[in-house]
């Protein structure tokens, strides 16, 4: 796991292969382009991509209209301001429409480091979830984040990924094959299950590793899809473990947990411990020691799966 | 009179007939703005725009915005009358399970090219179907109509910035500005006089025109198609109730249905506006 890369490098990458594939994508950013690394396909395909000024509300709208008029959006900006200024943009000119436009929002979760809470979305993912209409894509690394933006122009609707600013370990090769829709078991154990996305799938692994050594045995599963939930695979992981670990870089309200949280009470009940941000903001800092102060490392997964496994009747 | 123009004055006292046929049993919705825009949907509809009623989709059709989705009874009776859906529909207005909602929804109704109805989101929307037509080279030209209590929103400021950096002369507003909203005068409420000042700052080709002269509502429609580089509103003076004598200019029929006796009341005079138009 020694190679590295932050999700939207892999995304701006990923636009610069589906502009060459689909003339239909076109691309619009907020005055952030070279942060969101929209700016690439923006030199390399000038007349498809629209640099809206600092105007989020109008990014959101203009990519409506340029969905209904048969084009593919991206419309990248910082998460807090994709979900947070332009929210009612996104509910009543894109998902109530049920209109084809990506929302690629960076920057996401305390991650972003230094800018603070201001600027560190942690509830962006129970906004976009609550929403009719959208599916919720959360990419653990690189490798999936290209897949999920093939995916996102292939499926016909709103999409809101959350991509982040850190460079996190590359945790899939090639071969991997994402799904909307579909959660990935990168592990399989016997006596818990971590289910996490994003920032959190490397230490979750990390977790499993660490456990594995005491003999406990963990699952770890990538919900890279927090909506449409993919409720087989959770419960299947849940009837196969005694208690669950959720493990997001997100409140705990709203987001990975609670989705798990709804699933295996309507399925098949048993004790969970959710890691997240515990109903708080971020602040500035560096993104690790951020992770540290928050409770979001292999080791709060590590005593959450503790915590968990006692509560196991 | 002229010809065309008489043609289109009847076609006008029929959306408004339509409009009050529609509400009284809707028991909700909002006459006003309807009312103060039907001249505007005429010749749009009528004249202007380039459309297959039997093909809603056809891609190289003229789009219609509807940015001010309040106004819905007066674009559902224009698309009646073009023959998007039966007449029979607009009896359904706001009912459950019928396809006129209460704010234009595209997914519902044939013929609406956007769903609106949250004011200060409609240019945006046509901001980018101007785009994608400039993009792929067509044509086609899209229309959107503003409120005027509507300018109080920010988005439509970051919009026709937008309209006019990107250079789209394939699109025009029109502003129905009929001077009131729901709490009161608009200059009371929040004033955004002056308009056609504010919009010529922002880079617009401004027009301004009687929003009830179908004459001089084609004249400054065909200005705008032939303005280049530039995008073209249309600050159109109207009257808000138009052509309902205790509609007109009365601030409580922004959002307020009339009842059956009100109905027919407005409906007679219309239908002797009819006789008089021959």
């Amino acid at each position: 796991m020694a190679e590295k890369e932050a999700t939207r490098n892999a995304y701006g990458r990923a636009l610069l292969a589906l502009g060459a594939e689909n003339p239909d994508v076109v691309v619009l950013d907020a005055d952030l382009s070279k942060s969101t690394k929209t700016a690439d396909f923006g030199k390399k395909y000038p007349e498809r991509f629209f640099n809206m000024g600092i105007a989020e509300q109008n990014l959101i709208g203009t990519a409506a209209g340029l969905a209904a008029a048969g084009k593919i959006p991206f419309a990248s900006t910082f998460a807090v301001f994709a979900t947070g200024r332009a929210f009612e943009q996104i509910r009543n000119s894109v998902a109530y429409p049920k209109l084809n436009v990506k929302i690629a929002a960076t920057h996401a979760g305390i991650t972003v480091g230094e800018d603070g809470g201001s600027h560190q979305a942690v509830e962006d993912v129970a906004i976009m979830r609550a929403l009719p209409n959208m599916t919720v894509l959360v990419p653990a690394d690189g490798t999936e984040t290209r897949q999920m933006i093939l995916a996102a122009a292939r499926y016909d609707g709103p999409v809101y990924i959350r991509m982040g600013r850190l460079d996190v370990p590359v945790l899939y090769d090639d071969s991997y094959r994402f799904q909307i829709g579909r959660a990935n078991v990168l592990r399989r154990g016997r006596d818990a299950a971590v289910m996490a996305n994003g920032v959190m799938v490397a230490p979750a692994l990390e977790a499993a590793e660490e456990l594995a050594r005491e003999g406990l045995d963990i699952s770890v599963v990538n919900v890279s899809t927090v909506k449409p939930l993919d409720v087989d695979t959770i419960v299947r992981v849940a009837q196969g473990v005694g208690a669950i670990v959720s493990a997001e870089e997100h409140n705990v309200i709203g987001g990975l947990g609670s989705a798990i949280a709804e699933a295996l009470a309507e399925h098949h009940p048993l004790p969970l411990e959710r890691v997240g941000l515990k109903d708080v903001f971020g602040e500035s800092g560096r993104p690790q020691e951020l992770l540290e102060k928050f409770g979001l490392t292999r080791k709060d997964i590590v005593a959450a799966l503790r915590k968990a496994l006692s509560r196991k009747h | 009179m002229d010809k065309d123009v008489l043609e289109l004055k009847r076609m006008a006292n029929r959306l408004r007939q339509d409009i009050l046929t529609m509400l009284v049993p809707a028991k909700s919705g909002h006459p006003g703005g309807s009312l103060s825009a039907a001249e505007i949907v005429t010749v749009l509809y009528f004249r202007e725009m380039r459309l297959r009623p039997q093909e809603p989709h056809w891609s190289e059709r003229d789009r219609f915005v509807l940015s001010k989705g309040h106004a819905a009874p007066v674009l559902y009776a224009a698309l009646a009358e073009k023959g998007y859906f039966p007449r029979e529909e607009l009896l359904g207005l706001r009912q459950t399970g019928r396809m006129l909602q209460g704010h234009p929804d595209m997914k519902k109704t044939p013929g609406v090219d956007m769903s609106t109805g949250s004011l200060g989101q409609g240019l945006s929307a046509a901001n980018g179907m101007a785009l994608a037509g400039k993009l792929d080279k067509k044509d086609y030209r899209v229309y959107v109509l503003l409120g005027d209590g509507e300018m109080a929103e920010g988005q439509v400021w970051e919009a026709a910035m937008a309209s006019a950096h990107f250079k789209l002369d394939n699109l025009t507003a029109i502003l129905d500005l009929n001077g009131l909203q729901i709490d009161g005068r608009t200059d009371e409420v929040m004033s955004s006089a002056p308009l056609p000042e504010k919009w010529r700052a922002f880079g617009w080709h401004v027009i301004e025109v009687d929003g009830h002269d179908v004459g001089a509502l084609q004249r400054a429609l065909a200005e705008a198609r032939t303005t280049a580089g530039r995008p073209t509103i249309l600050i159109a003076k109207t009257v808000k109730g138009k052509g309902v004598s205790f509609m007109e200019n009365a601030v409580g029929w922004h959002g307020a249905a009339p009842n059956a006796e009100q109905g027919q009341q407005g409906l007679k005079e219309l239908r002797e506006e009819a006789v008089h138009l021959g």
